[in-house]
């Protein structure tokens, strides 16, 4: 960890208009989990749905993608990231600094809000807001990670982490059972079945492998992201 | 002493050769890299500063290679064309960043010396944001001298400054280059190189053209064929007195050219191979003649033209 870089990067994610995108994930979250209380539907179904299907599978991967290319991605493009590297720092150190930011504003802006509305949507009962909450703390930490490691590779960051996210997570992941193993999603689902009551939660990936495969992502991505930007290429095309 | 060394370096991008087979080295004092625009001057600085590795060849500071080598960051300081810099912060949390990111022991020192150095104070607690290109330029530079270097490499430092900006920069790289620190700066425009740097290394179209003091290459430059359209009330009586001067090498009577004013349709084009003594010659000859000149314009005065002559001389 190096606190100044910590410090640079955590005034570039919130002291931009982007942290209005990143404010209304929980507002919305926590809106829409207000609303359904008053309805008659199933207090558990509807925990499903809203932390499941929306907070899970959309809002965390959401979150994860702003922040984690809004941590490095954004400095790459305008070229400010020069003044970090023009320096005696490993590599290694400004990535998971900036890696730790982007967990840690992952984990505020979702995984927080994700706790307060299952707690007013199903109370503690079963641990089910604890699962999902638990859940999304692991995700949110592997999609911190990949798309992090997306901000170093390609310029098209943004785009290339929505078509995962997206496509393969949300559509294909839901018609193909083989694509849902490859899913940080199903992983932070597996988590979750653990953390709540028997039975509370249903996830179609097995716990083990889904905190190997966890486990290998997030530091899979790291270790290359500090690969990458140790030869990272600046300007150059005249 | 430090000095870069760049042997036989190439880079090319996909099928674009931007820099072909550079030597050169760089040593104490100040040295500026000269050439049109596009010619590779960006791409040797990227590779200079670590940001971009050769194709082919080496680039070394010190004997130590600098491509994925972060700690030649501890000598060198890097002030880059781009502007974007962190504008949410000030100039002061800015230059103090850069101060804790080399690990200094006293950041705080060591900025204040370095806003000082640029004298920045005065807007040292603004956001850089706010700041004019040429207040930007005096912070990237602070930035970069924060830590006191041996190596100083600046692209297209003066870009977009005002004059009195350009003096205050060039005062404070003259004094670098006095300490024996390695200053090395771009440039397209010659006359701002030859009031700066003794040393000059000029690239032309990915190629090094030419490298060495700057009055060789201000001769080489100047002393090149000179053409000229002239149009006058007499071509041919002009012509007839010009060539027997040995200052020309051709003359050419384009009839065919437009009248442009009170002269007659037609004009000379004529080729100069002594630029000083043309210049002086002109005017005399055509007043002796009783000739009244109407245009006399270089033809090919373009710093591009300048620097291929350059190249294939």
């Amino acid at each position: 960890m190096n606190t100044t870089v910590a410090r640079l990067t955590a005034r570039g994610l919130f002291g931009r208009r982007r942290v209005l995108i990143l404010l209304a994930v929980p507002v919305l979250l926590l809106g829409i989990a207000l609303f359904a209380r008053g309805s008659d539907l199933d207090r558990l179904d509807l925990a499903h749905s809203v932390l499941g299907t929306l907070a899970l599978g959309t809002l965390v991967p959401i979150t994860g993608l702003v922040v984690g290319t809004g941590v490095i991605a954004t400095e790459i493009e305008d070229g400010s990231i020069v003044y970090l590297l023009a320096k005696p720092l490993p590599r290694w150190q400004i990535v998971t600094t900036k890696l730790a930011v982007a967990i840690g504003s992952t984990w505020l802006l979702s995984a927080v809000p994700i706790y307060a509305a299952g707690l007013i949507l199903y109370g503690a009962g079963d641990d089910v807001a604890l699962g999902y909450t638990v859940g999304a703390l692991a995700a949110g930490a592997a999609y911190s990670a990949l798309f992090l490691l997306l901000g170093v590779v390609t310029r098209h960051a943004v785009i290339a982490g929505l078509a995962y996210a997206l496509i393969w997570e949300s559509l294909i992941g839901n018609y193909v059972e083989g694509a849902r193993t490859l899913s940080v999603q199903q992983w932070g689902l597996s988590v979750a079945e653990a953390v709540a009551a028997d039975g509370a939660v249903l996830a179609p990936v097995g716990l083990a492998t889904a905190l190997w495969l966890l486990v290998i992502v997030a530091v899979g991505a790291t270790a290359y992201a500090s690969v990458k930007l140790a030869g990272i290429t600046l300007g150059g095309e005249e | 002493m430090a000095v870069i060394t760049i042997d036989k370096v190439s880079r090319w991008f996909g099928n674009v050769v931007a820099v072909n087979d550079v030597t050169m080295s760089i040593g104490p004092g100040i040295t500026g890299l000269l050439g049109p625009n596009g010619a590779g001057k960006s791409t040797l600085i990227h590779m200079m500063s670590g940001f971009l590795a050769p194709s082919s060849g080496t680039v070394a500071l010190d004997g130590t290679r600098i491509w994925r080598n972060q700690e030649v960051y501890r000598q060198i300081g890097l002030v880059p064309e781009k502007e974007s810099m962190y504008d949410y912060l000030t100039g002061w949390e800015f230059v103090l960043a850069n101060a804790e990111l080399h690990g200094l022991a006293d950041p705080g020192a060591a900025a204040e010396r370095a806003i000082a150095l640029v004298e920045m104070e005065y807007a040292q607690d603004r956001h850089t944001g706010t700041y004019s290109k040429g207040m930007k330029q005096r912070v990237k530079m602070a930035s970069a001298l924060v830590h006191d270097p041996a190596v100083l490499l600046l692209d297209e430092p003066f870009n977009g400054m005002d004059p009195r900006q350009r003096l205050h920069l060039m005062e404070l790289l003259r004094r670098f280059g006095a300490d024996g620190r390695t200053v090395l700066f771009s440039s397209h425009i010659l006359e701002e190189v030859e009031q700066l740097a003794r040393h000059i290394e000029v690239v032309v179209a990915g190629r090094h053209a030419a490298s060495g003091d700057f009055r060789e290459i201000r001769r080489l430059m100047t002393d090149r064929p000179h053409r000229y359209l002239v149009r006058s009330n007499d071509d041919r009586r002009l012509a007839a007195a010009l060539i027997a001067d040995g200052s020309t090498s051709g003359i050419e009577f384009d009839a065919a050219a437009e009248s442009i004013g009170g002269s007659a349709a037609g004009a000379l084009r004529i080729q100069a191979i002594d630029f000083q003594g043309f210049t002086t010659l002109l005017p005399r000859v055509a007043r002796a003649a009783g000739i009244r000149l109407y245009t006399v314009s270089p033809a090919d005065e373009s710093l591009e033209s300048v620097f291929s002559y350059l190249v294939s001389s």
